[in-house]
């Protein structure tokens, strides 16, 4: 996608943003893995169920969702200035602002400043911006060792996976599967662990515990960020969080620039609607504010480090700016019906599901995700449930868009677009329409039993696993016209 | 009421009986339905899968057709919702501020065929007699565009002899998408298979719903199982008398 400012994408290289393989692709293998199927199947109607419960309990919660909205949008068209804002509080307060314009500057930042500090262990809390830019990656090439604590980021570390949801990272995984990863490599683990919950959490809490203690460094994200106070905000549930932003004497918040809120009052509104959109929870359990440094309480070095990454280019596109809205609740994912039965890892990016279908091709520029804006019937479950009304179907069809656009720009035409050309001058008049419908009778010569049971490519992906019926012999038309009734106009 | 009907070039084409019972049922309540010649297509593929410059040609059309009109009745949530929710954008971001205008008021007058039984005729009992199973699925666009919530089920409710048995999961996509059906076979097949497999439980002979489309995609897979299950448009059922089972 081209924007008309020329504003930078995220660089290629570095970071997850980008899909591996096109999605119909990486669907088609996960769609193969029938433990995979059952564990989202099973994972996502729990969640479903739950967030549907306590959002129905709120009387407000359209005006909660437009004021969620409002905020968002009004804060975008004046960033520049919350940002300022943002810095001149944080600094004015103890801390350290840096502005890092892609994933390369922000993992350069945060490396040089681990670096600084001597460790060559940090303690991570949940974070998607760290994820984004590959953050544990580049740490590990300058020899520091990242230790995700939430629990389910640790699932995914140990077991060298990726994560596959914003807020479940390990939904694709069932107990028995973390069971075992957990013998296999968390170490001191007793060899007698059973795939029972609390015994589970009990093992990475002792794993866990010890990395707290002797962490002198912990890098976050953030979900807000105050510019009226320099405050920021991380919102989780386990507690381990808080552990890694309190222990340390280094923290190292690492921040898309969207994240900031004008004011105080803003978390208000945002602190109602993400834990019922997220986990389905009507308050949140940890929520950490912290403002610069505090002496004698808490980490005494502080460092907040924005990133872009190709937001300024998202922000750029009116019709597509609305995805930097996304407060990373996951409610999209739990009820999309496509999420439901590829999981995560087929998107590629770290932002799985329908934001992901139209944050990622944003963040990289389409071409580099060019089958994401697809990965969608546009049925429109996720603009229901969003807590900031992000039109994500409006946005995918805008996106095909744009890809259609840039690749009519290229030498040679696709298939498609010759068949779509075709298609559209057939019904731009009524008469080619209906010669058209006399062709398609022909159909009616594949047909056995009344049914099409195979055809040629393109269509062959349909006759794979459905019937076509065969064309009928008259036309609604046709019917129409031998009932006597007479048709208007003549155009 | 004169009622102008869209009659949509999928059912045109390949699904005349639906067309042909919202004619009859709309008949049968008194009404003078009339066929503008010149109707093709709304344009909705064409925009859905990123070809928006033949989709705006598309829109000019449908617009000149039906802008003399005052009621515009079609069998399709979809097309009814790309008609209010898509042309007049479509023409807006183009530039084209005339359009949009007049894609607005075609926009404010057509109705997919639920909602002009229940809001606009009001009349919930249109007189149809169905003695059989029916499970009902909503299909997304009725559903999250047009809002028609369970209005078709009232009418179906008012059915005489009807056995209509609800549907598990039935606010979940079938998997079609229009163009998604072939870019992402597998995933739609994915969903499809559940749909299936929820259709079946109910032990419904008959699965009905308000867009032909995806009762072409529920019907295609239902009759590659062999499952004896046959699809049948709302209007198909509406349309059913005492004399006639459409």
């Amino acid at each position: 996608m081209s924007t008309f400012l020329g504003m930078p994408h995220a660089p290629r290289g570095v970071g997850q943003l980008r899909e591996q393989e096109p999605f119909p692709d990486a669907a088609r293998k996960a769609l193969a893995d029938d433990q995979l199927r059952h564990n989202l199947g099973h994972a996502t109607a729990t969640i479903r169920g739950k967030r549907a419960r306590v959002v129905a309990e709120v009387a407000d919660w359209e005006q909660l969702r437009r004021a969620g909205e409002a905020v968002k949008a009004a804060t975008l068209a004046r960033l520049d200035e919350h940002l300022l804002r943002l810095e001149e509080r944080v600094t004015a307060n103890g801390g350290t602002v840096h502005w890092a314009r892609d994933a390369v500057e922000a993992n350069r930042i945060v490396t040089g400043l681990v670096r600084d500090t001597g460790a060559t262990e940090v303690v991570k809390v949940k974070s998607m911006a760290t994820q984004e830019i590959g953050l544990n990656e580049a740490l590990a090439a300058a020899g520091i060792t990242a230790v995700e604590t939430d629990l389910a980021e640790l699932i995914v570390q140990l077991g060298d996976d990726r994560p596959s949801h914003i807020l479940v990272p390990a939904i694709h995984r069932n107990r028995t599967e973390i069971r075992d990863i957990f013998l296999r490599r968390m170490p001191g683990v007793d060899p007698a662990l059973t795939d029972e919950p609390r015994q589970l959490a009990m093992a990475a809490r002792a794993h866990l515990r010890a990395k707290f203690l002797t962490a002198r460094v912990a890098v976050s994200g953030a979900n807000f960020a105050v510019a009226e106070t320099g405050t920021v905000a991380v919102v989780e549930s386990e507690g381990n969080g808080r552990m890694c932003l309190t222990l340390p004497e280094t923290l190292i918040t690492v921040m898309g620039i969207e994240k900031v809120v004008p004011a105080w009052t803003d978390l208000e509104v945002f602190l109602q609607l993400l834990p019922r959109s997220s986990t389905g929870e009507r308050m949140n359990p940890y929520t950490s504010t912290w403002t610069g440094v505090t002496p004698g309480d808490g980490p005494q070095r502080f460092h907040l480090v924005l990133v872009d990454n190709g937001r300024t280019a998202v922000l750029a596109d009116a019709a597509g700016r609305s995805a930097l809205h996304c407060i990373r609740c996951s409610a999209c994912l739990n009820v999309c019906p496509v999420y439901e039965r590829t999981g995560g890892h087929a998107y590629g990016s770290v932002y799985p599901g329908p934001i992901g279908a139209i944050l990622s091709p944003q963040l990289t520029g389409v071409e580099d995700n060019a089958s994401l804006p697809y990965a969608s019937t546009l049925c429109g479950a996720c603009y229901d449930v969003c807590p900031v009304r992000i039109d994500i179907p409006s946005i995918l069809v805008h996106l095909r868009g744009e890809r259609v656009d840039h690749r009519a720009r290229g030498p040679v035409p696709s298939a498609e677009a010759v068949a779509m050309a075709a298609a559209a001058w057939v019904m731009a008049r009524p008469r080619r329409f209906r010669l058209a419908e006399l062709a398609l009778r022909l159909g009616r010569l594949l047909g056995r039993g009344g049914r099409i049971r195979r055809l040629p490519p393109p269509l062959s992906a349909w006759t794979a696993a459905r019937d076509l019926p065969v064309p009928p012999s008259r036309t609604f038309r046709q019917w129409w016209r031998a009932s006597g009734r007479p048709e208007e106009g003549s155009r | 009421m004169r009622v102008a009907l869209f009659a949509t070039c999928l059912a045109d084409a390949m699904f005349p009986d639906a067309a042909r019972a919202t004619v009859l049922l709309l008949e049968r309540l008194g009404h003078d339905v009339v066929l503008p010649a010149g109707q093709t297509c709304c344009g909705q593929m064409h925009l859905n899968t990123g070809y928006r410059r033949q989709a705006r040609g598309l829109v000019r059309h449908h617009v000149d057709v039906f802008e003399p009109y005052d009621a515009v009745v079609a069998p399709s949530g979809s097309c009814v919702g790309s008609v209010r929710h898509q042309h007049a954008a479509l023409a807006r971001d183009a530039g084209d501020d005339r359009l949009a205008d007049r894609a607005d008021h075609v926009a404010r007058r057509t109705w997919e065929l639920s909602e002009f039984l229940v809001d606009v005729l009001g009349v919930e009992d249109v007189g149809a007699h169905f003695p059989h199973r029916v499970t009902y699925h909503p299909t997304c666009h009725s559903l999250r565009l047009l809002r028609v919530g369970d209005k078709p089920l009232r009418l179906l409710r008012a059915v005489r002899g009807i056995d209509l048995v609800e549907l598990t999961d039935a606010e979940q996509c079938c998997g079609f998408g229009g163009t998604f059906a072939l870019k992402n076979a597998d995933t739609s097949a994915a969903m499809l298979a559940d749909k299936m497999r929820h259709v079946l439980r109910t032990g419904a002979g008959t699965v009905t719903a308000g867009d032909s489309s995806c009762l072409m995609h529920i019907g295609g897979g239902l009759s590659r199982l062999r499952a004896g299950v046959r699809t049948l448009h709302l209007a198909q059922i509406l349309a059913s008398t005492d004399g006639s089972i459409a």
